[in-house]
Parts: structure tokens; sequence; C-alpha cells
């Protein structure tokens, strides 16, 4: 580790933390329907969609209606896309001449992201066409993004409202979301972009001789205008296959920094957007800081892992940090702090491959995503994740000054727990149990790349990776088979609406309850004391039970390879 | 009762029959009730039946799956024996209220009206019937006195001996079953059929028999079956693992770990530490209606204490004689002496002990001055003597102005008045009382023969330390609002020297509602008390309403809890309970929690060692042997259970510091307590089991 890498990891950090205010406050408004300075074009094409779905703006919906409406709009985003893909050969543009996706990868792949996972059990280049990416998969990128935004709208309304019934209606959220953040943050980004050397082409790959010469097909195609959006909706499916590590979807060190910035922008700022709309921005200080305590404890150890590299090559007289797997132009820190925001925030685009991370570089990602991806967070996802975990704390901790316990006001009941235990305990049922069956079923393990516990980790980094609505992959495994399309995506439904729908369900449930004011009595959870019990929380519900699975993966490697073994 | 007040948690009358009711609470249905522990019992059933299995087949390792097996079942019987054990302090109550319960006889009156009665069982009243009691009879059940006036031993109900007066018409008009009168003759209407009398309901509360879940622990036991069943996905999936690595995991081990796991600390307490709860009142003498009342009780924002009686001392003491000008001191002090002679009441007697130690006028005799007594009358407000053909009088400044002729005028009112000779007079009469009030006494005109003397100053006294306690109050986010009949200045000035944060003067049962209405709007919970059949509509829709044991049988039946020692300053006291309540919960679920890690760090490294060598670093206690480890560990879980029990029955200790500094203090007892306490333990266990060879 070097003074260097550190002022790099600092400079990161204090951009973010320079973005939450603005960006938390134009985003209060839009979702509060107040004037923004895009409201002059926005307002009239808003208008516009909402006359053409014959939605009326004004009308709220109750907790099950939003859901039901999400949950349609969902499906039918995951039939869409399913139908793209298989009938993708008859479609236009596909100047490479891409054949249909098999059945069984198209669910899988419809399925990833719709959910905002963006697992992806094939090569961008050689298996979309330009159709698919554009039409299907940039779309759900979008609207995915957009439905994470409103769960987590509708949540925070619930807090700030008392003796309610309506928690705001789906269609606007999810259109407000889109056009008024998504859109225009991606447009600007994907300019840059270009400037920085990503292509954005329709045109067909490009052949070239290379020196010696040999054929080469160079693959192309719109890469910025997909990058802005995979970034920024936290999605992370990568144009090509070997996503942000690609030349040409991450040329340099500063489009590095933009997407790194772009992961976390929207998912920091939603805490100081509940902030506002609780009417007191301390509280989201107060959850952007555990959510931070635990980011830089995570980039600290991976860095720390990746720099001290391997005793084995020490022993050969070969210095220096591991440097397997990592794009030299990133280097150790980039790598490591990419690996980090990747799995804290939901998003899964990668710069570096994480599998050649060593042991305990590969663990932080693998803690990152089965905690829930509370850190931060995907959009919208990383905010009403940590709710629940807020929920739980409350509960335990606020009996503790003496009082049934409340947060913000809002007393936390028998309703609140249950769904909160609900949408808690579907991670650890979706990780563990397929990483359980894969790790005996012998087809699933002929899948595996490595032997020993990093063969381990290649499956219960997939699953894990999977319910967690990731999508990184830890490389090795060879997951594009009927078992791992169909369980993988089994795992990101699970992961993803087994949460949405109880945290829709305490949301209706807090928002009809009344506020009930602070006083001395009352907790306060706008200081370092619930920073301190929030990371508590987080670490020892959602982490201790995943202590046996990771003692035999990472741990158990990490011991391994300090007695001179590797694998 | 006032035995078993003093029993303690170690009282072997309590202890012995305990861990027999530990025994028979193994049955199913007792331990459906409890999630996390009828798990644990699950589990003890599969691995005893193995157990068996493998005694049948001659299997490895016997002793070790043998001693797995007792101390998993230790942990379902060391949770039985703390809900027994809470139970049992109950019981002693119950068994001497029962006493109370014998079988009466009744005179039920065949006439409302008439004196004669046929002597009828008192199982057999109905509500509404009307019975006769007379001295030495016990009373058959709950009911009000509809005549008479008896004095009655409440001490089967109380623990109190001194008898309390039973009359008809007023606030004490409640009798309660079983207890006994010891004068006069009372009739009394029935208002509660046999089987839900007062005792019964009482006698099913201290036994627990009714104990019904109560909301905040109905959320405690779901969050600690998700976490029972996010354990048993933990563990459940790791003999696949462990295959996948080559190896294989004992299911006596594999128990043990999940046992270990899951919050059994606070599933085998939680009952004991609810059932505590409600005893903990009963020993204060306060019978919660429903363990919800005793949980609001704890949220409560607001309280609305009566000044009389809970802020100040019930009686007003004269401090002070304002003659008007003319006069000195010493003659009004004379005048008021003398009206007050014969005025039983305690601000009468005040004005008689002020004026001997003030002005040395001694007692008179009311009969050698041949003085008549003239007593307060609700229409003249008025009370005083005559004598030798002069009349002193004096009552409320308004009574005694109009007495004299002068009205309640206002200062510069009726021009007649005004320019009577007596104007000067009842102006400068007025603003002594005006000041007096202002001050927050209560000013008493003293008038002679219609002429104004003075204004004798009766001042309410606050309470000793009353202060403190509203402060202390505050600390918790409590807030205090004193309820009174007094007018506004003089409830001002109370309220200031009491330091209460609020108060509501000239209250009336309508006023008190809709206070309690509007706290409740703002979000608030409202504790009060209260006796009058009055104060029942109030008593009904405060979140925490505590009726006096002496009030009507409307406040009883209003209330969620009864007073039996009628103390209104007790809300205070209930109000810590409920929070003791809710504290202890929750410091021992985090303390359950924050035992994990160290239980991890025994069994995980003994569990995979045989596979895994490198895992042993993990063992960072530096367990013997990997069979001691997982021994130790499931020791230690049931060990804790025992040990915890004296913690939950006494409950943790609440102190008014505030919230944020009570949290951090129990945190750092329980949280980090929690994490490191195990540790010790379980190195402590494994020291001594080795050095037994038991593993």
């Amino acid at each position: 580790m070097t003074l260097n890498g550190w002022l790099q990891i600092l400079v990161f950090c204090g951009i973010l933390i320079v973005l939450v205010k603005p960006l938390g406050a134009y985003m209060a408004r839009v979702f509060s329907g107040g004037r923004t300075l895009l409201s002059p074009v926005l307002v009239p094409i808003e208008r516009g969609l909402y006359a053409l779905a014959g939605t009326n703006e004004r009308e709220e919906q109750h907790w099950t209606t939003y859901a039901f409406a999400l949950l349609m709009f969902n499906l039918l985003g995951t039939v869409v896309l399913y139908a793209l893909l298989r009938f993708q050969d008859i479609l236009p543009m596909n100047p490479a001449g891409m054949p249909a996706v098999g059945p069984e990868l198209s669910f899988n792949t419809a399925v990833s992201f719709v959910a905002n996972t963006n697992w992806q059990s094939y090569g961008g280049e050689s298996t979309m066409s330009y159709f698919s990416q554009m039409v299907g998969l940039a779309v759900q990128n979008f609207v995915s993004a957009a439905t994470g935004i409103a769960i987590a709208i509708a949540l925070i309304r619930a807090f700030s409202r008392a003796s309610g019934k309506a928690i705001g209606n789906f269609w606007v959220d999810m259109t407000r979301a889109t056009l008024y953040i998504l859109l225009p943050a991606c447009i600007v980004l994907t300019l840059i972009y270009v400037w920085l050397g990503v292509p954005q082409t329709l045109g067909p790959y490009v052949d070239a001789t290379t020196l010696e010469g040999a054929k080469q097909t160079i693959a192309l195609g719109p890469v910025a205008s997909q990058l802005a959006i995979k970034m920024l909706g936290t999605n992370g499916g990568g144009f090509f296959n070997a996503n942000s590590a690609h030349p040409f979807e991450n040329p340099d060190n500063i489009s590095n920094m933009i997407q790194m910035l772009s992961i976390f922008a929207i998912g920091a700022a939603f805490t100081n957007v509940f902030g506002r709309m609780v009417g007191n921005q301390r509280q989201g200080w107060a959850i952007l800081g555990a959510m931070g305590i635990l980011f830089i404890a995570g980039v600290g150890i991976v860095y720390w892992a990746e720099a001290a590299a391997n005793p084995i090559m020490h022993a050969f007289g070969l210095q220096g940090a591991n440097m397997e797997g990592k794009e030299v132009r990133f280097g150790t820190v980039m790598s490591s702090l990419f690996a980090v925001i990747t799995t804290a925030a939901s998003c899964g685009a990668v710069n570096a491959m994480h599998g050649s991370f060593t042991a305990l570089g590969g663990l932080i990602p693998l803690i990152n995503m089965q905690l829930g991806e509370v850190i931060v967070g995907g959009v919208g996802a990383g905010f009403y994740g940590i709710i629940l975990f807020i929920i739980i704390a409350i509960f335990v901790a606020g009996l503790m000054v003496g009082r049934t316990p409340e947060y913000l006001g809002k007393k936390i009941e028998a309703k609140e727990m249950k769904m909160a235990v609900l949408a808690i305990l579907c991670l650890p049922l979706a990780m563990l149990v397929f990483t359980a069956i894969a790790s005996v079923l012998p087809s699933a393990v002929a899948s595996v790349g490595t032997g020993g516990p990093h063969g381990f980790s290649e499956i219960l980094y997939a699953y894990t990776s999977a319910a967690a609505n990731n999508g990184s992959a830890f490389g090795g495994l060879t997951a594009n088979t009927p078992w791992y399309n169909v369980t993988l995506g089994l795992g990101m439904l699970m992961g993803r609406f087994l949460v949405i729908i109880p945290a829709l369900a305490i949301a209706g449930s807090l928002v009809a309850k009344k506020t009930v004011p602070a006083s001395a009595g009352t907790f306060p959870t706008d200081g370092g004391l619930f920073v301190g019990l929030l990371v508590g929380t987080i670490l020892i519900v959602g982490g201790l039970t995943f202590m046996p699975a990771l003692a035999l993966g990472p741990v158990v490697e990490h011991l391994m390879m300090i007695a001179g073994q590797t694998f | 009762m006032s035995q078993s007040k003093s029993a303690s948690i170690l009282d072997s009358r309590i202890l012995i029959p305990a861990v027999g009711g530990a025994f028979i609470k193994l049955n199913p249905r007792t331990l459906a009730k409890n999630p996390v522990m009828f798990v644990v019992a699950t589990v003890s059933v599969l691995t005893t039946v193995l157990f068996l299995r493998d005694l049948a087949v001659g299997g490895d390792n016997l002793g070790f799956s043998f001693q797995i097996n007792l101390w998993l079942w230790f942990t379902v019987l060391f949770a039985n024996f703390a809900e027994a054990v809470a139970e049992g302090r109950g019981k002693a109550q119950a068994d001497s209220l029962r006493k109370a319960r014998t079988e009466t006889q009744a005179k039920l009156l065949t006439n409302a009206n008439g004196r004669d009665y046929r002597m009828v069982a008192g199982t057999s009243l109905k509500v509404g019937d009307i019975v006769l009691v007379e001295a030495g009879d016990i009373i058959p059940s709950d009911g009000e006195v509809i005549e008479g006036v008896a004095s009655v031993n409440e001490a089967a109900i109380t623990g109190e001996s001194a008898p309390v007066i039973r009359e008809s018409g007023g606030d004490r008009s409640a009798v309660t079953g079983g207890t006994q009168v010891l004068s006069d003759v009372i009739r009394v209407r029935i208002a509660a059929a046999a089987g839900s009398t007062f005792i019964d309901r009482m006698i099913s509360l201290v036994e627990g028999a009714e104990r019904q879940k109560t909301p905040n622990e109905i959320a405690l036991n779901i969050l600690l079956a998700g976490m029972t069943l996010i354990f048993v996905l933990a563990t459940a999936t790791i003999p696949a693992f462990a295959t996948y690595a080559g190896g294989s995991i004992s299911i006596f081990v594999l128990v043990a770990l999940f046992v270990t796991l899951i919050p059994t600390t606070i599933g085998a307490l939680l009952s004991a530490i609810g059932i505590a709860g409600m005893d903990r009142l009963v020993r204060f003498n306060v019978l919660a209606m429903s363990g919800r009342a005793v949980e609001a009780a704890g949220d409560v924002d607001t309280l609305l204490l009566d000044k009389t009686g809970t802020i100040t001392l019930g009686n007003r003491q004269a401090t002070e004689f304002r003659p008007v000008r003319g006069l000195s001191e010493q003659d009004l002090a004379d005048a008021a002496q003398l009206a007050s002679l014969a005025d039983e009441t305690p601000e009468g007697r005040s004005i008689v002990v002020l004026a001997k130690e003030k002005y040395a006028i001694r007692g008179r005799d009311m009969a050698g001055l041949k003085a008549t007594f003239v007593p307060f009358t609700a229409q003249t407000r008025m009370s005083g003597v005559d004598l030798d053909g002069s009349q002193i009088r004096k009552g409320a400044v308004e009574a005694v102005l109009a007495y004299v002729g002068g009205g309640s005028l206002p200062v510069s009112g009726n021009a007649a008045i005004a320019a009577s000779p007596q104007s000067e007079t009842v102006r400068e009469l007025q603003a002594i009382a005006a000041e007096i009030a202002k001050a927050g006494g209560t000013p008493l005109a003293v008038a002679r023969d219609g002429r104004l003397l003075g204004v004798i100053h009766l001042k309410d006294i606050v309470k000793g330390g009353i202060r403190e306690r509203f402060a202390e109050l505050r600390k918790m986010g409590i807030r205090t609002v004193m309820i009174t009949g007094d007018n506004p200045m003089t409830a001002a000035a109370i309220a200031a020297e009491a330091g209460v944060d609020d108060f509501l003067a000239q209250a009336t049962p309508e006023n008190k509602l809709s206070l309690i209405r509007e706290e409740q709007a703002k979000g608030k919970l409202v504790a009060m008390c209260g006796d009058g059949t009055n104060d029942a509509p109030a008593l009904a829709q405060a979140d925490v309403g505590v009726a006096m044991n002496t009030g009507t049988v409307a406040a009883r039946e209003a209330g969620n809890m009864v007073d039996l020692d009628s103390d209104p300053t007790k809300l205070i006291e209930i109000v810590e309970i409920g929070k003791q309540l809710l504290m202890t919960r929750g410091a021992l679920t985090t303390f359950s929690i924050a035992n994990d890690i160290a239980k991890y760090f025994a069994i995980i490294p003994a569990m995979f060692l045989a596979f895994y060598p490198q895992l042993g670093v993990l063992n960072v206690m530096g367990l013997a042997t990997p069979q001691s480890a997982i021994l130790s560990a499931i020791i230690f879980n049931a060990l804790i259970i025992i040990a915890l029990i004296p913690l939950s029955l006494k409950g943790v200790t609440y102190r008014a510091i505030g919230a944020g500094a009570l949290l951090s203090r129990n945190l750092l007892i329980y949280g980090l307590g929690g994490i490191i306490v195990p540790f010790i333990g379980i190195k402590a266990i494994d020291v001594v089991i080795t050095a037994l060879g038991l593993a």
C-alpha cells in the first residue's frame, strides 16, 4: 500500500461526498413534484407520456396496487426481452449476423437484466446483436434502475408521511426516475465517454490485419451509451465480455474514475434524499456514515491483500503487488477500489478479474454482496436494503432505551419485523441453498474451473452475485449451462422480488402510522452511536450466516496460501 | 402478600417446585408457544433417536454424542426452569389470594328496600343482585355500595391491615369480594359474576395463566424465529459444502452448532422476563389488566398528574394573615382562630396552629364562649361562628364578598358599590387575594359582622423531592402535566414550584378528556390516574389509565391498571417498570446475538479440522480438542440461561440519563459484553471438562 494509492481512494471519496448534496436536493425535488432546471423541457414530455398511458399523475396508490403495477411491469419486461433474444436472428440491426439466443440463456439474461443484476452467462460481442443490446438490454438497464429508485422513494414517503394510505404512484415515480434523473445524466455521460475514446457506432465490426499478418476482428458498437446507463443504473452488464477491463469500455483512469463515481452517485445521494424528505439531513448522513465505514474497511482490506500479494511469489524474489487479472493501466489501487465499489453497490461491472484476486481480496467482494449490498448499494435497492437492517437494529437496540422501538417516529412492530425478516431471509436462502446443491451435484461441479476451496468460492460467488443482484462473476466457472442458467435466474428473481415485496409492505404499513414526536427518551438516530449500531447489526445479522461457507472458501484458501499452497 | 414480597430469587420454596415444573413444561403443546425452544426440543428428539440407534449398533464416540444430547436437553429444561421460577413467584401470591376467595355465604336481599334476606352461596350471585353485608361478614363479590358506610379490612388484596372507609354515593363506593366489613352495615349491588371478580383476575394475572403475548413480544418472537430460520439455512447447507471439500460432518456437531447459534438465551428467558415484569408491578401493589398496558407504560410521553396528593401534600396550610388597612395581624388572627376553632378540616386546623405559633393565641373552648359553629355548606361556601351576637365568617373571597354585600364586583364596576364606603376595602382585599393567588396560594377571606377583616394565606405544600422526580422524568423524555381545579394563576405558581412542564387549571372531566385526545392526536402516549366516576372517560381514553383501588367501580373498569395502595405518585414507578421490561428484553436479545461470534470461533475450526487443518488458526481460544470445543460451546450456551435467570427476573436497571447515554451504556454491557463473555466462558468450560476428562 502506498500513500499515493490512498490519496487516489480519498479523491474518489471526496468527489462522491461533494456530489451527495446537490444530487440529493435535485432528486428530492423531482420526487416531490417540484420544479427543476429541466422542467421546461421535460414536463411536456412527462404529461404526454401520462396522457398516452392514461395515467393520472395525482392519483396515488396503496402499497398493494403499487406492488402489483411494479410486478406486472417487470413481468412484461421479462417476456419482451426473452422474445427479443429468442428472435434476435430475424430482427434488424444485426451486422455481425448473431444467431438466436438459446432458451435457458435467454431466460437467464432476461431475468438478469430485469432484476438489475446483469449477470452475463455470455460474451456480449459474440452473442448479442446491436438491436438486442439497445432495444432489449439498454431499455431494461434504464427501467430496472428506475424500478429500484421508485421503491426507495415509496419507502421514504412512508417515513415522511403520517397516517396516510398511499405511498405514491408507481408509473409516475418510474417515469420521473427515468426522465429526470437517468436519461439526462446518461446523455452527458455518453458524450464524455465518447470524448474519452469509447466507441459509439452502429457500423459493423472492423477487420484488421495485424503486423504479423494475422486477421483480427475488432468488435465495435454503440458502447458509450450502453456504458453510461450500465454504471449509473448499477446494472453492470458489459457491452463486451471483458466488461470495464476492455479498453473500449474503459479507456483510461479518467473514464475509470467517472465509472466508479457513477456507480455510487445515485445510491449515495439517496441517503440525502431520505434526510431531506424526513426533514433532517443528518439522518441521511448517519446512514451514509455507516455505509462509509464498511466501505473504507472493505477497500482497506482488499487493497492491503492485493498489495501484499502472495508469499510464495515473494519467496521466489518476485516483489510487488498481485497483478494477475488486473489491467496495467488501472493497477492495484484502482482495481481494488473498483472491485469493492462494484460489489458494495449492486453493479457487477468489473475492471479486473475478481477470481484472480488473492483469497482475502476476493473475500470482501463476496461479503459485500452477502450483506445484501447495503453499502451504498444499487440505485434504490441499496437504500431499501439498509432500511431493512435499520429496522432490525432499531428493534433490538431501541428496546434498550426502555421504549417500544421507533424509527423517525414510526413504531416498529410485528408487521414490519415480519417483513424485514422475510426480506433478509431470502438472501441466504438463495445463496446458500443453491450453492449447497451445486456443490454436490456432479454436473454442476463439472463447471468449476479450479480445484480446492477456490473452486468452491467460484460456485458460492456465482449464487451470491445472482441473489444479491450484482452480476459480477468470479471467473473460472462455466456458467452457460442449463443448470446454472436456470438456477442463477431463479436466484436473481428471489433476490430481487422477495425483497421488493416485503419492502413495499413495510412502506404500506409505516405510511399508515402516526408519527410519534421525538423526546429525550427517544434514541437519536442521527449520531455516531446509531452509526456504530447499524454497522454492528449489518455485520452480525447479515454476515454471521455466511461464516461457515466463507471459512470453507476464501478463508481456508488464504490460510493455505500462507502455508504455500495455491489454486 | 407481605411474605412473598420479601421472597428472594433464590428462595428454595420457589426453586424446588420449579425443577418439577421444568419437566412438566416439556409437554409439546407448552413448548410450541416458544418457537426457539420448540426447535431446540425437536432437534434434541432427533439426536436422541440417532444416539439410541448408535447405541444399538455400537457407533463411535458414544460418550461425546451422549454429552451433546444431555446438554441439548438441559438447554430446553433450563428454559422451562426459568419460566417456572418466574411463575413460581406469582403462585405464592396467588395462594394467599385464593384463601380470600373461599366460599362465602351472602345475604341476598329479597326486597331492595327491606331488610329481609335469605342466605345463598356467594358463587350463585348474579350481576345486579343486592346483598346486605354486616359487621364481620365477608363481602361476597365485587360490587358498589348503594347504601350505608362501613369500615372494611382490605388486607386480603392490599396487604394493608388498617381498615378503609367504603360509603355509598362518593368516589369510595367500590368494594371488593373477599374483603371483610369490620363495622356498620352496607347494601351492595353486585357488579361481577363469580369467576370474573377482581380477586379472580388477580389470581390469574399473578399466576401468569392468562398471560397473553404483548405486541412487542410478538414482534420479538418473529425476529427470533427468523434468526432461527436463517441459522437453519446456515447449518443445513454445511454438509454439502463439506462434501465438496471431501469431508463429512457428524450430525451431532451440526446440531450443536445450530443450537448454539440460534438465539436460545433470549428465547429461553423471554417469557420469564414478561412474567417477572407483571410480577414486579404486582409486588408494587399495582395490577395491570393486560401486558399491553405495561408495555405502553414504558412508552408514555405525557404524564397527567393530579395536583392534590401527587404533587402537593393533600392539605393546604395557613401560612400568613393579611389584614386590610387599619387592622393588625393580631386582630385578624384572633377572628380567624375563632372562626376555625370548630373547623375540623385540615385547613381549619392549620389556621388554629398558625395563630397559636405566630401570635400566641391559645385555643379557646367553644362551649365556654357560648359560640355556635356554622359549618361549611355548598350554598354559602363559608364556615364560621356566631358568638355574643356577632358573626365571624371565613370562606372563598367571592363568597365572603357576597356575604358582606360587596358581591364579586369588578374593581371598576357597579357605580353604586364603587361609591360605597366599603369599596376601598373591597378593592384592597381583592388585591391581597390576587397577590396570594399569584404566588400559588389560596386566599381565604375573613369577615366579622359584615366588615371585611383580611385574608388568610393558605398554601399548597409541594411534596419534598418531587421536583427532582420531574427533572428525572424530563430526562426520560416524559412531559408532566399537572391537573388541578385551581384557577390558572394559582396553578401556574404551583406548577413552577413543583417543576412540572405544563398544567391544566380549572380542570373538568371534559377538558381532561380533551387534553388527552389532543396529546394523542400529536402521536403521544398518555398516562393518568384517577378515582372518581367522572374520571372514567379519561381513564379509558388514556393509554395507561391507573385507577385507584379506593375509587368507584366505573373508574376501576375504565382503567387498565389498578393501584391497590391508591397512591397516585406510583404512576412514575409504573413507567419505570414498563421501561425496565422493554430494556431487559432488548439487553438479553443483544447479548444472545452477540454471543454467536465466539461460538463460531469455537465450533468452525473444530468442525472442519479433519479436512482443513489450516482452519486451526481460527481456534483463537486455544480449546483443547475439537470435541471439547464443541462441548464447551453447547455447555456455555445452556449454562448462560441459568446464569441470566436472576437478571431476567430482576430486570435491567433503569437510569434516567437520556436515551443516548442509556443506549451506549447498555450496548457496552450487553453488546460488547455479549461478544467477550462467551470467549472467556467457553475457554473456562473447556479447561474444566478437559481436566475432568469429559472430552
